[in-house]
């Protein structure tokens, strides 16, 4: 996908003017947070299993070789095909291999955030073979030729009224206004794209080493068909996603469904070991299992490896107070939200997405609702050691705050400076007390609110006087 | 019992209220108050601007001035919050250092955990009345897990009635610099958080960080919103605000 997050700063300010786009924020939020912290509730040793799956995310990531060949080594036994990609590029081509070995035509695909960092859909079609997205928010967002702005929820960004004027326009039917009605109308057309593609291509959420199985995590059947229609299934995944047991995926699906959907578990856990067997009654004759890298192994190796803890849940953007108000389209890259804010720059490059580490208020929200404890605020702090490191930084920025630190390393100094601009700043805040416009970096400050005046003595000054008068 | 008070950068210059109540506080509990004349700021606009350098210089200076005391008090979560969970981390591979700001570290407080958890303080000298709402700074509440400890301070007072608000622990969009370099985000966050304020139609909303008291005030009285007071916690439990500090 292509990468526009240097454009954060003028899209998210678009999108904090666009109505619609607000309004279907607003409603996305409450069901979200609210359904979330209901079965978080019920559970009386959440923060337990918390704990536990990071340290169960962790020793995995520490033995990833380890845990990945031997997923390798069973995924094999059992007769899938294994590949390996280190790059965007690798992967597509290997789809389209494997497509045109098969003689395919058509592919259904389930939800995979990995196909949207490769932008797999529009490579295979340029290849001649027809892609259909079926899971209903992917089907909303191919039809409207936009991507996913949530990374569970694809199409949170679009209303209702919006998805029945899209379904009116492409299907040619009489537009329709309830969202079942809706639901089921997509549900009709897609029906015989099941029954006629050659290849299902699904994500995976987890890799489990133990039994060399593959695992979709779903909500709506579509994940299922994809699976066991086509003659051939190719599953795609990154190698972070690696578990090493049965028992440590248990574990993780106590958290997941609950952090991502407020569900207590989804509809829908789907495992896939090999393919078709003698004797299965369904199943693909061919099971391929590509697995990407693209900078997985940069980040374990360096000081943001707790971001690869990840299960992609997406609760920290729907947490988190600037994707609330801004949506994940913002972001300019695959990962909205908080972690999307340290993945982009980790996968992509620091310059390539200065904004994303610093458009944050480092409230922690996020922190506190990852289930996986991935220290968000911490790792966006890092980003930003790295960004002034590099000189990456606004120069008005990196000389204002090096021009405070000068001074408040020069307490004298300090206090003289301090208690002219406690005097100035009254002054200036006239009778009503307010700074109503400032300028310089300030303006950006008054633009938005005023400033409650300084009161024209620092505590310093009182304080130190005070003591004196009473001494004497 | 010799209590240091950090009164942090912005109390100084923009409230001193805040700092008079702090000390008043202090000495009510029967603290000898220190005021070490040197501070300056934690730190925490360099930290959490990448300069790690600047911010490991502050933290060294503030821990040189504490040195000498029982306990530090901070009337503000975030600089209480960098002091308590951040200076560690800014001193990694500085062994020597690092274990001066655990020692800190377990010595600061902020203001509202220091008076009901250390002192348990249970009577007032203030005659501020009326009905409030409480805004959970979030360095506060999720740094250092001030939540109860204002309530409990707060329902003392026999004529302040607290009335929660809808979102009392979402952020209120000040974030430092973030506040200026993301303006028209941390606005409409801030929008929001005053929504929620004005709805419950109390006299005065109360917190405990300075940070978020310039947003929301400032954001308040630029809405038009004049009557809706905006405090710190320690000018609640005073009494003492702005005006008769001068």
């Amino acid at each position: 996908m292509e990468l526009t997050s240097h454009q954060f700063k003028s899209v998210s300010s678009a999108k904090l003017k666009d109505v619609k786009l607000q309004k279907a924020l607003y409603q996305a939020k409450d069901g979200f947070v609210v359904s979330r912290a209901k079965v978080v509730a019920e559970l009386d040793n959440f923060e337990e299993i918390r704990q536990a799956a990071a340290d169960v995310r962790d020793h995995c990531l520490a033995h990833l070789d380890l845990y990945l060949e031997e997923w390798e080594k069973q995924a094999q036994a059992a007769g899938t095909i294994v590949h390996w990609a280190e790059s965007y590029e690798e992967l597509n081509a290997l789809v389209v291999k494997i497509a045109q070995d098969n003689k395919v035509k058509k592919i259904i695909k389930s939800k995979s955030m990995v196909g949207e960092e490769t932008g797999l859909n529009q490579y295979v079609e340029g290849h001649g073979i027809e892609v259909k997205e079926t899971d209903l928010g992917e089907y909303i967002i191919q039809q409207a030729d936009e991507h996913p702005s949530h990374i569970i929820a694809p199409a949170t960004h679009k209303s209702k009224d919006d998805v029945a004027d899209l379904f009116a326009e492409k299907h040619q039917r009489p537009r329709l206004d309830d969202a079942e009605k809706l639901t089921h109308e997509a549900r009709e057309i897609l029906r015989p794209h099941f029954l006629d593609a050659d290849m299902g291509i699904t994500g995976a959420n987890f890799m489990i080493a133990e039994t060399g199985s593959t695992v979709i995590v779903t909500n709506e059947g579509n994940g299922r068909m994809t699976t066991t229609m086509p003659r051939v299934h190719v599953a795609i995944s990154s190698i972070e996603k690696c578990l090493p047991t049965l028992d440590d995926f248990a574990l993780i699906m106590r958290l997941l469904p609950r952090s991502a959907t407020g569900q207590v578990i989804s509809n829908y856990v789907s495992m896939t070991t090999g393919p078709k067997r003698t004797g299965d009654k369904d199943g693909p004759g061919a099971f391929h299992v590509i697995i990407l890298d693209v900078g997985r192994t940069r980040v374990l190796g360096s000081e943001l490896r707790e971001a690869l803890r990840c299960i992609r849940c997406g609760a920290c953007m729907n947490h988190c107070p600037v994707y609330q108000n801004v949506g994940g389209h913002a972001y300019g890259w695959v990962y909205p939200g908080p972690i999307g804010s340290v993945l982009t720059p980790a996968y992509n490059g620091i310059e390539n997405a200065i904004d994303l580490p610093n458009a944050a208020t480092l409230c922690n929200q996020c922190g506190v609702v990852c289930p996986v404890k991935i220290p968000l605020p911490d790792l966006m702090r890092k980003l930003r050691e790295r960004q002034y490191e590099k000189n990456l930084k606004s120069s008005t920025e990196k000389w204002s705050l090096r021009f405070w630190a000068y001074l408040a390393l020069r307490p004298k100094l300090y206090s003289v400076v301090t208690r002219v601009m406690a005097r100035a700043g009254k002054v200036l805040g006239g009778d009503s007390r307010r700074i109503k416009r400032m300028l310089f970096a300030g303006q950006d400050w008054t633009r938005h609110r005023d400033l409650p005046a300084p009161r024209g003595r620092t505590f310093r000054d009182i304080y130190i006087n005070k003591n004196k008068t009473a001494n004497r | 019992m010799r209590v240091g008070l950090f009164v942090t950068c912005l109390a100084d210059l923009m409230r001193p209220s805040i700092g008079l109540a702090a000390v008043k506080l202090l000495e009510r509990a029967g603290c000898e108050v220190v005021f070490p004349e040197s501070q300056t700021c934690c730190g925490q606009p360099a930290y959490n601007a990448g300069d790690r350098q600047s911010a490991q210089q502050l933290a060294r200076k503030v821990i040189s001035e504490f040195a000498d005391v029982d306990y530090v008090v901070v009337p503000s979560g975030s600089c209480g919050g960098m002091i308590k969970t951040h200076y560690e981390d800014l001193m990694s591979g500085l062994p020597e250092h690092r274990v001066k700001a655990q020692w800190l570290a377990a010595r600061t407080y902020e203001l509202t955990d220091f008076l009901a958890n250390v002192i348990d303080m249970n009577s007032f000298d203030t005659a501020f009345q009326g009905t409030i709402t409480y805004h959970d700074s979030c360095a506060g509440l999720r740094e250092l897990n001030i939540k109860d400890q204002p309530r409990k301070l707060l329902a003392y007072l026999p004529h302040v009635d607290l009335k929660e608000m809808a979102g009392a622990e979402q952020c209120c969009g000040f974030g430092g610099t973030f506040s200026v370099k993301y303006g028209d985000i941390s606005s409409r966050i801030v929008d929001v958080k005053c929504d929620d304020v004005e709805a419950t139609q109390v006299d005065a909303l109360v917190l405990g960080d300075l940070g978020c008291m310039m947003n929301i005030e400032g954001k308040l009285r630029r809405r038009g919103n004049h009557k809706t007071k905006v405090l710190h916690i320690a000018e609640v439990l005073t009494g003492l605000v702005g005006d008769e500090t001068e």
